[in-house]
């Protein structure tokens, strides 16, 4: 069963979904469902190693959360947890830079690859190709 | 487990492979039996959706996410009948003479390669794309590059019937882009070749093959294999290795064969790359037509080509850095949005190279040379010339803190990208323009195979792919892969007759 980097705990996930994406904010149940589908089976298709780094990362970032502010990453909100990703973004320690590139990017993929979403950009591209604009 | 003999047994369908299968489907007539192993799929025409997220999956090995050891790079390669002639976008130039002159292989001379590569133009089809169906994203390039002083070319394309579609990448939906899933393979299996798709090689021995051929899982993308799933001991007369530069390697790497030479694994070079992306004012159309139809070629003088592109949502998101509200603004944008794909023309190094892992999967070091740091940011402040010069009202460049430059920064184009804001970790960079690993050269000591692909001390065995290449090859590789290719299955034909 494919599972998502931040385990059982959804609102975690959607927390820092939010943060890398706002308008997740607004995600249908259906939206979020397969948003994390998608991060789920790619996730599963990554070697062992780097699914473990992942988790790790997202265990570092909820140990960040409490240290800091005194909460997890998902009772942040917003702003705050916003600002301690970008701050881990520009980290000196390339683990962290990657770490907040890994999880962003697979969020994207979550989201940009949903047709609604895709849709709503105002991407057309089909095999009818110049067909389909004339 | 099933034993098979042959003459011939190639390894990878790709640029490489498809060639040399078309190119020996003459000794099947003289009753000589050849193989292509093909660990992907066949797929199906109906299977091309246009979907990232069907697609990147069923093509690319880790949905084109290969990360290199220390992550900082993705690398994409498609595994299918075709290899990575299916999804890329046909672009087929004639290697650079001064490249093959410094490659100084012994035997490879460059009217040589040129002929063959000219053959290989005119057998798949290249054309260029007539003006009607340039893009605006490509016309835009193509003005933008001319009034900011750049010389924009067109480039020539292997295609019959496009339809415009964009969806390159993704593998074409209208069988119109002339790779060797649709010219070579399909000719060489018309003259008896045998291809075998889903058939992964684990292990390469004197002579010998172990494959294992999978069925179909439930609900996959691509025909059933076309041998019973299961192991198989293949004897061969002759391999070819022709599984890319990330197929190649490793599988020598990891055989234990006595005498490899040193080098191999050694020379990994790749055209790091990345994409930039500028906002316009209006629509134009972008996400319809063929999406690389123009080009500047600065590799000589300033170790940079710039190539026009469109991507996917996605792979678009995943190229803005950053995230949160700025980001999901620019990608609003998406129907305005212009691009340009800048790539770097690395050079073999001692500390970029292919390794494997414990279970024999490869591992590709990396390190970005400042040469080619330089080489991106001067790539970068180029493009975001020819984006201005175009009209664009803002340009995302990555080397550049805040990585957004409104068109009244366009004077401090050179203050405001610099190298010192390149920073592994926060950049996507990719490349798709796999090299090395397996380079041709004199001998055994400063090289791995000669310049008709034999294996120094193992005449049996010979590569044909981007793996030979001693270097990088500063251009789009696949017809220079053909043209070589095309030399091996010479040899493998020459050997064949003695």
């Amino acid at each position: 069963m494919a599972s998502l980097p931040t385990g059982s705990p959804r609102p975690a996930f959607r927390a820092l979904a939010q943060c890398f994406i706002p308008e997740t904010a607004r995600a249908t149940d259906s939206q979020w469902r397969a948003l994390e589908s998608a991060v789920a089976t790619a996730l599963a298709a990554r070697p062992a190693r780097l699914r473990r780094q992942v988790r790790l990362f997202v265990r570092l970032i909820g140990f960040t959360a409490r240290a800091r502010y005194g909460t997890g990453f998902a009772g942040l909100g917003a702003a705050r947890g916003t600002a301690l990703l970008e701050g881990l973004a520009a980290s000196r320690v390339l683990l962290f830079r990657r770490g907040v590139w890994g999880l962003r990017t697979l969020v994207m993929l979550g989201w940009y690859t949903d047709p609604a979403v895709i849709a709503a950009l105002g991407y057309r591209a089909s095999a009818a190709g110049w067909e389909a604009r004339r | 487990m099933s034993a098979v003999r042959c003459h011939v047994a190639i390894v990878g369908s790709g640029a490489g492979g498809g060639t040399v299968a078309a190119a020996l489907a003459p000794l099947v007539a003289a009753g000589k039996r050849v193989l292509v192993l093909e660990r992907g799929p066949r797929f199906l025409d109906e299977d091309f959706t246009g979907r990232e997220l069907d697609m990147a999956p069923a093509l690319y090995a880790d949905e084109g996410g290969f990360l290199t050891a220390d992550g900082t790079m993705t690398l994409a390669f498609a595994r299918g009948y075709g290899g990575s002639t299916i999804v890329y976008t046909g672009t087929s130039l004639i290697a650079p003479r001064r490249v093959i002159e410094q490659w100084a292989v012994p035997g490879i001379d460059y009217a040589d390669l040129e002929r063959r590569s000219r053959k290989y133009m005119e057998e798949n089809g290249v054309q260029l794309l007539p003006p009607a169906l340039v893009n605006e994203n490509n016309q835009l390039f193509a003005t933008g590059a001319a009034a900011a002083g750049f010389h924009a070319e067109q480039f020539p394309l292997n295609l019959r019937g496009c339809r415009g579609s964009s969806l390159c990448n993704l593998g074409c939906p209208n069988a119109a882009k002339q790779g060797t899933n649709r010219v070579q393979l399909p000719r060489a299996e018309r003259m008896g070749v045998e291809v075998v798709t889903r058939a992964l090689v684990t292990r390469l021995g004197e002579r010998r093959l172990h494959v294992t051929v999978s069925a179909r899982p439930a609900g996959g993308k691509g025909a059933e294999p076309e041998w019973a799933p299961g192991d198989y001991e293949i004897e061969a007369e002759t391999v070819v290795l022709a599984g890319g530069v990330l197929g190649t390697t490793p599988l020598l790497l990891g055989s234990g064969l006595p005498g490899l030479p040193r080098r191999l694994g050694a020379g990994f070079t790749c055209h790091p790359a990345h994409i930039l992306v500028a906002e316009h004012a209006r629509e134009i159309t972008n996400d319809v037509g063929h999406p690389k139809s123009f080009f500047v070629d600065r590799a000589e003088a300033e170790g940079y080509v710039l190539e026009t592109c469109m991507y996917f949502p996605f792979i678009t998101a995943k190229n803005l850095t950053g995230f949160g509200a700025g980001h999901s603004t620019f990608m609003q944008a998406f129907p305005r949005l212009q691009m340009i794909l800048v790539l770097a023309c690395d050079k073999a190094v001692p500390d970029n190279r292919i390794a494997v892992d414990r279970k024999g999967r490869p591992v590709v070091h990396y390190r970005f040379t400042d040469q080619v740091i330089e080489s991106m940011v001067r790539a970068t402040r180029a493009s975001a010339r020819i984006f201005f010069a175009a009209g664009a009202l803002r340009v995302h460049a990555p080397s550049a803190d805040p990585p957004l430059l409104e068109a009244a920064e366009a004077p401090r184009i050179d203050q405001r990208i610099d190298a010192r804001h390149f920073r592994t970790g926060t950049i996507s960079i990719s490349a798709a323009h796999l090299m090395g690993g397996c380079a041709m050269g004199r001998d055994a000591a400063s090289s791995v195979t000669d310049s008709r692909g034999v294996v120094h001390g193992l005449p049996w065995l010979r590569v044909a792919d981007a793996s030979l290449f001693p270097d990088s090859l500063e251009i789009n590789p696949y017809l220079t892969i053909m043209a070589l290719a095309d030399r091996v299955a010479e040899g493998v034909l020459q050997d064949t007759a003695r």
